[in-house]
């Protein structure tokens, strides 16, 4: 059992017989109301998940990431509200995942009413419950970032796999509502990616058959996500054959595709991840139980896959999906300056990245030349983009993935580059010479 | 209706409905609309299909871990399947399917079964299922 939670590669067969949840006299207490009301019910659902995952005890957890502030429903706001009106607080410190609307500039999301009232409620019952208003997908942009070995209980899928894997934390995917209960009761069940067996890889992927050019390019890591999370699920990967020094945008860029094309919630890049020093290590030691050589073609075939169309006009940009970092506004600052888009140019971040970029260098600049900065929501998750549909250009694997269902946009995936010729042109225009 | 299989109960229940074994892994985020339950996602094999009412076979779960959210809508919504059949071990869905429960929503029976027992099951027939985890059909 690999991925804990999510375990997409486990045979049914293998599955134990259901252990029996011992907790420790302190667990058995918040159980029994000793912590509150909401604390209660949160550790009925934190056993019964436990239960089901096949867990034996539970674990302490340091911190934890809440998913569950976004807006699909009012049962969702129903919930938390009920834990407010158990006058339910958060055990350890906890941030909070975007939410459905932009706090800081309300009018960017045409939500219908009900909806945004209710996406309000839905994010003001989780701050009543303690949580950081960090509104963020990428926490450990906002200086939430648990160290190695430490557990934790982290919702948002790229969060999970950039904790996991570039961090060296341990976590599960803690989806909407898990997340919130590990928060109240501080403790998750002890099984799947917080136990160091399930954190070794079982499979190898070979890359020497890619060119060190696409390598060095930041478009290849979407597209390599995007290909891992189709070809391994819930398997852990270590990577073999790429540069030591990736940025940790790339390594972001990777997780975030992969965890949005299959379930992964952990990967190791051999030479670069904090658990993976060498190959050898990243196996625990073991035989890998398949090694996969990446292709050129299932390269290309993958890039071809994440757009729905490859040329013409487009009608929008959209990037920052994990939340787009300083380092990442640096870069478009450079590409894009002395241009002017002709298309909507959306970049999402978090409010602690757009308040370390307004006491920098500004976000003046970028505004003149037609972007618009999106905060504490992103463009696939709540309305945001004009409404009628067209084609959304984007160089995030994630969105490219989640467009099409989510905004009724077609869309195309190119490098940031690309995306920025695009927009001043108003078409796509992409370097097709590093794919060929 | 004179086969039976016999699964692992996650959440245990009585149901029936005809049987909907999905033709691909999901995501019911961004995958499933909860006010309608149609299978949203234009890229999903099954796009346009109201999972609602059904025996819904799902032989694998992908992406984002709000699908228990989704799970909670639906249910919340009255556009839920009748019953779960998981081909996986996974938790996602069912949690939806907990909390519904803790917020004393009508919820549905969830149903682990092996993959090849998934697959022998027949499409679109009529199928039920009870509390001890037998598949009938």
């Amino acid at each position: 059992m690999s991925g804990g939670l999510h375990c997409v590669g486990c045979p049914i067969d293998d599955i134990k017989e259901e252990k029996v949840v011992r907790l420790t006299a302190e667990e058995s207490a918040i159980a029994d109301g000793g912590a509150g009301e909401a604390a209660a019910m949160g550790m009925r659902i934190v056993v019964e998940m436990a239960r089901l995952m096949g867990a034996r005890e539970l674990i302490a957890i340091t911190s934890a990431h809440i998913d569950g502030c976004l807006y699909h429903g009012d049962g969702g706001v129903e919930f938390a509200e009920r834990l407010v009106a158990l006058r339910g607080r958060v055990a350890v410190p906890t941030t909070l995942n975007v939410g459905a609307l932009d706090l800081i500039t309300p009018k960017r999301v045409h939500s219908n009413p009900h909806q945004a009232t209710m996406a309000r409620r839905l994010m003001s019952a989780y701050v009543e419950l303690g949580c950081e208003p960090t509104w963020t997908c990428a926490p450990y942009q906002a200086g939430h970032r648990p160290s190695l070995g430490e557990h934790v209980a982290w919702g948002e899928s790229n969060a999970v796999a950039f904790a996991n894997s570039v961090l060296g934390a341990r976590t599960n995917r803690y989806g909407d509502f898990f997340d919130i209960c590990c928060a109240l009761t501080g403790c998750a069940p002890l099984v799947g990616l917080h136990l160091e067996i399930n954190r070794q890889a079982t499979v190898l992927v070979e890359t020497s058959a890619v060119s060190s050019r696409l390598k060095q390019a930041g478009e290849f890591y979407p597209v390599l996500g995007t290909w891992l999370g189709a070809t391994c699920g819930s398997e852990v990967a270590v990577i073999d054959g790429l540069p030591a020094d990736l940025p940790e945008d790339w390594l972001k860029a990777l997780g975030a595709a992969a965890s949005s094309s299959g379930a992964v919630g952990m990967f190791h890049i051999a030479g670069v991840t904090p658990e993976a020093p060498d190959v050898s290590t990243a196996l625990g030691g073991r035989v890998p139980r398949r090694t996969i050589s990446l292709t050129p073609e299932a390269v290309r075939a993958t890039r071809d896959r994440l757009s729905t169309v490859h040329g013409g006009r487009i009608d929008a940009v959209a990037v920052g999906s994990p939340h787009f970092s300083l380092a990442e506004f640096a870069q478009l600052e450079r590409i894009s300056s002395g241009r002017r888009f002709s298309v909507p140019f959306y970049v999402c971040t978090g409010r602690s990245t757009l308040e370390q970029l307004e006491s920098t260098t500004g976000s003046a600049g970028l505004v003149q030349r037609g972007v618009e900065i999106v905060v504490d929501t992103c463009v696939v998750v709540t309305p945001i983009l004009p409404s009628g549909g067209g084609v959304l250009m984007t160089s995030s694997g994630k969105f490219a993935h989640y467009t099409p269902a989510n905004t009724g946009y077609e869309v195309v995936y190119g490098s940031l580059e690309d995306c920025v010729a695009s927009a001043e042109a108003g078409c796509v225009i992409r370097d097709e010479s590093l794919w060929s | 209706m004179d086969s039976n299989l016999v699964g692992r109960v996650l959440i245990p229940g009585n149901a029936a409905g005809p049987l909907f074994l999905l033709d691909s892994p999901i995501s019911f985020w961004g995958g499933v609309d909860p006010h309608t339950g149609v299978i949203s996602d234009p890229r999903h094999p099954n796009h346009g299909r109201k999972i609602s009412g059904t025996v819904l076979g799902v032989p694998a779960t992908i992406g984002s871990s709000s699908s228990s959210a989704i799970m909670l809508e639906l249910l919340r919504n009255g556009t839920a399947p009748a019953a779960l059949l998981l081909g996986i071990h996974e938790c996602i869905l069912v949690l939806g399917v907990i909390v519904a429960r803790e917020l004393g929503y009508p919820t549905i029976p969830v149903i682990e079964l092996a993959p090849a027992a998934l697959a022998r099951l027949p499409a679109d027939q009529p199928v039920s299922v009870t509390e001890q985890g037998s598949v009938l059909y």
